[in-house]
Parts: structure tokens; C-alpha cells; sequence
């Protein structure tokens, strides 16, 4: 895709990527490579497809590869269950984050966090150690310890459900977020603190994606590249003016690449 | 989706306790009459009070027609078809547990219940009843020091007459509903608990009911009696071997707290429950019933009821007392063909009474799970409340969950709540969970424990394991 050299292995690499889901054919031969210290952008409209790549990454039971590959440090994952996805290190960040009744949030995040600590051969935590390691990172996001107690997701407001996203990215420690419209229903005063805590948790190592709508998140967080989408493919791949120059243009403006292509 | 279908795997757990112990027995003929409830009574030796309470409701008994308002489906029950009297053949009489058959104990270690004395379990006395009768209770001579009996409803039949004769049948009386009266004329054996004045039970006292053969039914008898401040934490647990026949199990408990008292009762049920095409199976028809005579009396039920082919039952609490309180805490967990129809009653009778419903069910498969409770306020019951709680859980589609709660009140001054929801266990909650690195299994078994909290937190500690342990058995596809 991008023709500058680089010095490491890509992370991801999606590569023709086509995917259907109930015949549907929703992805329709996607490239994206990311690069360690990389922060990608993808734009484009509702339905564009967008959500439906970053959830097959993911590996959604519901969406079925008809064609190309997924590759994850250098190995297929397609066939791979999302469990083992998630403890080898890929993180998504549900646009809508699903509510558990019943579960306490402080378990989940330890269960979540203990597997994959047990993929990196790392001691699992009980419950003292991970409390210490859970206030650390509540920090980040700037939550309240009361959240711990309740339910998964339930009863959390738009905003909250997305910084518990990102506590719960800041205890896994991927090395790939894909972040699905992080920033959608936030203020601005919420969207500042989730955009920094993707900050503090990125590093020269890991590989961000962010799916987003609007400029607002990209002026916090820097993209290297921005990609649109439409109908299933990448129709056109820039660095940061790009969002710029959608968000003044509109979308309307990108149906002409289509022609394009 | 294809999650759907591994949900449905990994609920379908091979059942564990199936193994049948090759044990001479010495069984009655088929068959239900007067001569055989005779004879009952005399193989037991029993006192003629009893024996005439036996032929008493075996009158009504006759009198009365086969219940058919659940909706439950079995083929009819031929009542002449079943033994109603089978026990292990040992010695006549056992003075300590080396002389109980070693098939036995070998048994009840198999079920994770040791009996003899270098491996009985340290915190629970146990009265272990297998097939018609006790074979040994734990614990006896340190409960005795505290004045706790602790026996075999047999025993006390002969050593506490006067208990017996003062409280069987006050709280279910013997003509309260058919398999009540079933129960009454033939029942064999159960456990008898006396807890005396002022004395809070010194450690937890449990029943373990084994179903061995499979052409006799189980017909046992409990009976609590809690004295004034004094207060008891039971449990009973329950296995079956797996027959391609059907094993009626019929039970009776009654409790009763007097002023101050408090029981809890708390039952594990995992009874064979048949195979996936819902051949064989125990049919659980039980009446168990607590009396909150006495003013602030307490009566707490918590059941899980994983078992049975069929579950029919409803632990109650007769609120008399002033200020006293019923709580009924259920899980019934139901897959492939099983049937459940639990539920409870709480009758407030005295005034300012308080009772609590909390009732979990998850149906799986082609099961059918249902709540059927009743909650009256009687003309005295001033400034009572009950609170009440009943939540579904499907898996799959195929399952069904109903609720049927039923509310008369006859005291403008008292407040009945009532809520209920229904659930499934979507396929976006699992990827959820599988997307921060859970294996599905322990997904799904996160989500039905999370569902049945509110209940496993009123379990006495040692059996919230056991329960989070038989669900997760039920629900868990893996395991070895």
C-alpha cells in the first residue's frame, strides 16, 4: 500500500479482503497494512462497511471471509477464534459496547486481563494484585472506582461505556486497537479524556486504527494516514489533510473516486 | 448463527452421579394397599399413631384425583406399578459406621459425600439416605452435646415420639394435595432435626438423598422443628442413577420456627433428569412447607434445581407469626426435555410479615421452565410486604419460560411488588466477552452465574460452590 520503506514487520496486514455475512457480500477486497507506531484513520459513510472490517478483524462469528487474508504478525488469523485473537493481542473498541447483567465489571476485566496475561507467559493476578493494577489504569480515563462494582456496560452512560473501552484496552496492552467511532456520543470534555487515554496506551510498538465520522478526534489524535471507504473497498488512501479535506468537502465529494476506480 | 448451536453443546454435559451401586436389596412386592402400607409400617416398627396416620391418608389418598393444572406432560403414572419399599440388605442392627456395607460408603464417596469417620466432611453432620432408608448420620454425639437431634425420621419416630406426634402433618397435613397424601401413607425415611431452645446450630446440618433402584419410588419425610431463638442451617442434595424408566420421588418437608427461630433451607437438586429424547428421569413431586409460628420467625428457602425429568414443586412459608419472614431463593436450571413448575407461596397470615421472592430461571434445549407462585395478604396481615423478583433466561430458541404469578390480597394495608424480566444470551454478549480474550465456555457459564447472583449469595458458602460448580458441570462441554 504505502511505498515508503520500512524498517519493522507490519503488525496487520489485510489483504483483498472480501466478506459477506448471510450472502450479503459487505467487504469487497480490502488492503490495509499497518506498521508498528502507526496511527491509521478510517472514514466513510454508515454502511460503508467500516464496522463490518474492524468486527471480522475481530473475528465476529457472523461475518464469513468469501476471500483474501488477515494476517497478524506475520500469520493467518482468519481461522481463528476471537478469544485467541484477543489474548494474542488485538483489541476492538465497540461502537456500541454490549451490557452483561449479572457480571461484575471488576471480574470481567480480570478474567479478560488474566488471559491474556497468561498468552504472554505473565503471572496471573488475584484479586489484591489486580485492584492495584485497575486503580493505576482507571487514572487514565479518568473514571471512578464505582464503576468497578456494577454490572458490565449496564446502566453506563454513552460516555462511560467508551472510557471502560479504553480501561479495558489500557489493561490488555494490545498491540493493535481498532477503535469503531470511539468518539461518537462523547463532549467534548469526555472525547479530550479518551483521546489522551489512547495516547498515554499507544507507543512506538503498537498499531492504532480509528474508524470515525468526524475531524474532532483526528485533531486530537494525529492520524498518519487516512482511508475512505465506500461500498466495501478503500477508495482512496492520504495522510492527515485528507480528513480535512473531507470534512470540508463532504462525502459527496468521494463518490467521484468511485468513478474513479 | 452458529453460536447459537454451541451454546446448545456446551449445555448438553453428560450427567456424572448415572452409576447404579450392585448392592442386594431387600424390596416389597409392586403395588399400593393397605395390606403393603401395613407392612411398611412394620418393617419399620413403627407405633400404631403412625401407623394409622398412614392408613388415614391413604384413604384421602384414594379419594383424590391426579393434579393435571401445571400443564405437565408424562405419560400417566401407574401407581401399581411402583416399589414402594426397597432398602439395602445389612445387618440388623448398625452401632457404628464400620459395620454399614462398604458398597455403601464406597457409594456416597463416589457422590463426594464421605461418610466414615477419618474422611467425613469437617463443617456438615450427614445423614445419608439411600433407596428407602438412612444408612448413617455424622456428627451425632457433638450435636447432641448442644441438644441438636439429628436422626433419621425412623429413629425419631421411636426415640421422639412426642415430637413427632406433636408436629407430623401440622404443616402439611396429610389430605393438602394428592402426592402429599401419597407421601403420608407410604413415605420411608428422611431426616428429623430438633433444634432446642436459645441454641444456634453448631454447624450445618445436610441430607443426601441417592435413588438406587429403578423400579422403587423415593418417598421421604423430613421435619424441622426450630425452638424459640434458636436457629439451623440445612441442606439436602440429591442424586439418581440413569434408568430408561421414569422414578417417581415424592417428597414431604415441613419446618417449623417458633419465636425468635430461624431455618434455612437450602436444596441442591441434580436427580437423573432423563436423556436428550426426555427417555427415563426422575419425576420430582414435592411439598415442602415451612410454618413461621412464632413472632420474628424466619424461614429461608434456597433451592437449585438442576434435576428431574420433571420438577413440580413450591416451597412455602406460612406467615403466622408477627413480624416473621419468608424468603424463597430459586435457580432452576432446565435443558433438552426437562420440564420445571417451581415456584413458591407465601401466605401472610399475621401482621407486619415480610417475605422476599427471588427466582432465576434458564431454560436450554426443548425445556419448559415456569414460575407459578402465590402471594395472599390475609385480613390480618397489617402492614405486610412482599417483594418478588422473577427472571427468565433462554438459550437457543427452542426453549420456553413462562411465569405465573399469583397475588390476593384481602388487607388494603400491606404492599405486594412484583417485576420480572426476560432474557437470552445474545450472540453479540458472547463475542463481546470472547473479544476480551474468555473462552466461550467460561462466557456463557460468566453470564448464567451472573444471572443467579442474587440467589448463589444466599447459599450457605461451602454449597455456593457446589452450585456455581453443577451449573457450570451442566453448562460446560469439557468437562473430564
Amino acid at each position: 500500500m504505502q511505498s515508503k520503506m520500512k524498517e519493522s514487520d507490519p503488525i496487520l496486514e489485510v489483504e483483498n479482503l472480501s466478506a459477506s455475512t448471510d450472502n450479503l457480500p459487505i467487504l469487497k477486497g480490502v488492503t490495509l497494512t499497518v506498521y508498528p507506531g502507526e496511527i491509521h484513520a478510517i472514514m466513510g459513510r454508515n454502511g460503508c462497511g467500516k464496522s463490518t472490517l474492524s468486527k471480522i478483524i475481530a473475528g465476529h462469528p457472523s461475518y464469513t471471509i468469501t476471500n483474501g487474508d488477515i494476517k497478524y504478525l506475520g500469520e493467518n488469523i482468519n481461522s481463528l477464534e476471537p478469544e485467541e485473537r484477543s489474548q494474542s493481542g488485538i483489541f476492538l473498541g465497540f461502537q456500541y459496547p454490549i451490557e452483561i447483567p449479572g457480571v461484575s465489571n471488576l471480574e470481567f476485566l480480570r478474567v479478560s486481563t488474566n488471559a491474556r496475561r497468561k498468552f504472554l507467559k505473565k503471572e496471573e493476578l488475584d484479586i489484591f494484585d489486580f485492584e492495584e493494577l485497575v486503580k493505576e489504569k482507571l487514572e487514565i480515563v479518568k473514571m471512578d472506582q464505582a464503576f468497578l462494582t456494577r454490572s458490565v456496560n449496564q446502566g453506563f452512560s454513552g460516555g462511560e461505556k467508551k472510557r471502560n473501552e479504553i480501561l479495558q484496552m489500557a489493561l490488555l496492552e494490545p498491540k493493535i486497537a481498532i477503535l469503531d467511532e470511539t468518539d461518537s456520543g462523547l463532549d467534548i470534555d469526555a472525547l479530550r479524556i479518551v483521546a489522551s487515554g489512547i495516547k498515554r496506551i499507544s507507543n512506538a510498538q503498537t498499531g492504532i486504527i480509528l474508524i470515525t465520522h468526524y475531524q474532532r478526534l483526528l485533531d486530537e489524535i494525529k492520524p498518519n494516514y487516512v482511508h475512505v471507504m465506500s461500498d466495501g473497498q478503500i477508495i482512496k488512501t492520504g495522510e492527515s489533510d485528507l480528513a480535512l479535506e473531507l470534512e470540508k468537502k463532504g462525502y459527496e465529494w468521494t463518490d467521484n473516486f468511485i468513478k474513479e476506480t | 448463527m452458529g453460536n447459537e448451536n454451541l451454546v446448545q453443546d456446551v449445555v448438553k454435559e453428560p450427567y456424572k452421579y448415572g452409576f447404579v451401586t450392585d448392592i442386594e436389596t431387600e424390596k416389597i412386592a409392586k403395588g399400593l394397599n393397605e395390606d403393603i402400607i401395613r407392612l411398611i409400617s412394620q418393617k419399620k416398627e413403627e407405633p400404631k399413631y403412625l401407623l394409622d396416620f398412614r392408613l388415614k391418608a391413604f384413604k384421602k389418598w384414594q379419594k383424590m384425583e391426579e393434579p393435571d393444572w401445571a400443564g405437565l406432560g408424562y405419560k400417566k403414572i401407574d401407581y401399581q406399578d411402583i416399589i414402594y419399599y426397597s432398602a439395602p440388605k445389612q445387618k440388623e442392627k448398625i452401632s457404628s459406621l464400620d459395620e454399614v456395607d462398604p458398597k455403601l460408603l464406597e457409594t456416597f464417596d463416589k457422590l463426594g459425600i464421605p461418610l466414615t469417620e477419618q474422611k467425613k466432611l469437617t463443617n456438615v453432620a450427614v445423614d445419608a439416605v439411600f433407596d428407602s432408608v438412612s444408612i448413617a448420620t455424622t456428627f451425632r454425639e457433638e450435636l447432641a452435646e448442644h441438644g441438636v437431634i439429628f436422626c433419621s425420621i425412623s429413629e425419631a419416630v421411636k426415640n421422639h415420639a412426642d415430637l413427632i406426634e406433636k408436629y407430623l402433618g401440622t404443616v402439611v397435613p396429610a389430605s393438602d394435595n394428592y402426592f402429599a397424601a401419597l407421601n403420608s401413607a407410604v413415605f420411608s425415611d428422611g431426616s428429623f432435626v430438633y433444634i432446642p431452645k436459645g441454641v444456634a446450630c453448631p454447624m450445618d446440618l445436610s441430607s443426601y438423598f441417592r435413588i438406587n433402584s429403578g423400579d422403587s419410588g423415593q418417598f421421604e419425610r423430613t421435619l424441622i422443628i426450630a425452638e424459640e431463638s434458636s436457629s439451623v442451617s440445612y441442606l439436602e442434595g440429591c442424586t439418581a442413577p440413569m434408568f430408561d424408566t421414569n422414578t417417581l420421588h415424592a417428597a414431604v418437608v415441613e419446618l417449623i420456627a417458633l419465636d425468635d427461630a430461624s431455618i434455612k433451607y437450602s436444596t441442591v437438586q441434580n436427580w437423573y433428569a432423563g436423556d436428550e429424547e426426555g427417555v427415563g428421569g426422575i419425576f420430582n413431586f414435592v411439598t415442602k412447607r415451612g410454618k413461621c409460628l412464632g413472632k420474628r420467625s424466619k424461614i429461608s428457602w434456597s433451592q437449585v434445581e438442576t434435576g428431574s425429568a420433571i420438577t413440580w414443586k413450591y416451597p412455602s412459608c406460612l406467615l403466622l407469626g408477627e413480624e416473621s419472614v419468608g424468603e424463597f431463593y430459586s435457580v432452576a436450571l432446565t435443558n433438552n426435555l426437562q420440564q420445571a413448575d417451581t415456584g413458591t407461596k407465601m401466605i401472610h397470615i399475621g401482621p407486619k410479615t415480610k417475605s422476599t421472592i427471588v427466582s432465576k430461571g434458564i431454560s436450554a434445549g426443548n425445556s419448559k421452565n415456569s414460575y407459578r407462585g402465590l402471594v395472599k395478604m390475609g385480613t390480618k396481615a397489617t402492614g405486610s410486604r412482599n417483594y418478588s423478583q422473577c427472571d427468565s433466561m433462554l438459550i437457543g430458541d427452542q426453549a420456553s419460560a413462562n411465569t405465573f404469578p399469583y397475588i390476593k390480597s384481602q388487607q388494603p394495608n400491606s404492599e405486594i411488588e412484583h417485576e420480572a424480566s426476560t432474557c437470552r444470551i445474545s450472540e453479540d454478549q458472547l463475542f463481546y466477552l470472547q473479544s476480551r480474550g474468555i473462552e466461550f465456555e467460561e462466557a456463557v457459564s460468566m453470564m448464567v452465574s451472573g444471572f443467579c447472583r442474587d440467589v448463589f449469595n444466599q447459599l450457605p458458602m461451602e454449597f455456593a460452590a457446589e452450585a456455581d460448580k453443577l451449573l457450570a458441570l451442566k453448562l460446560e462441554g469439557s468437562v473430564g
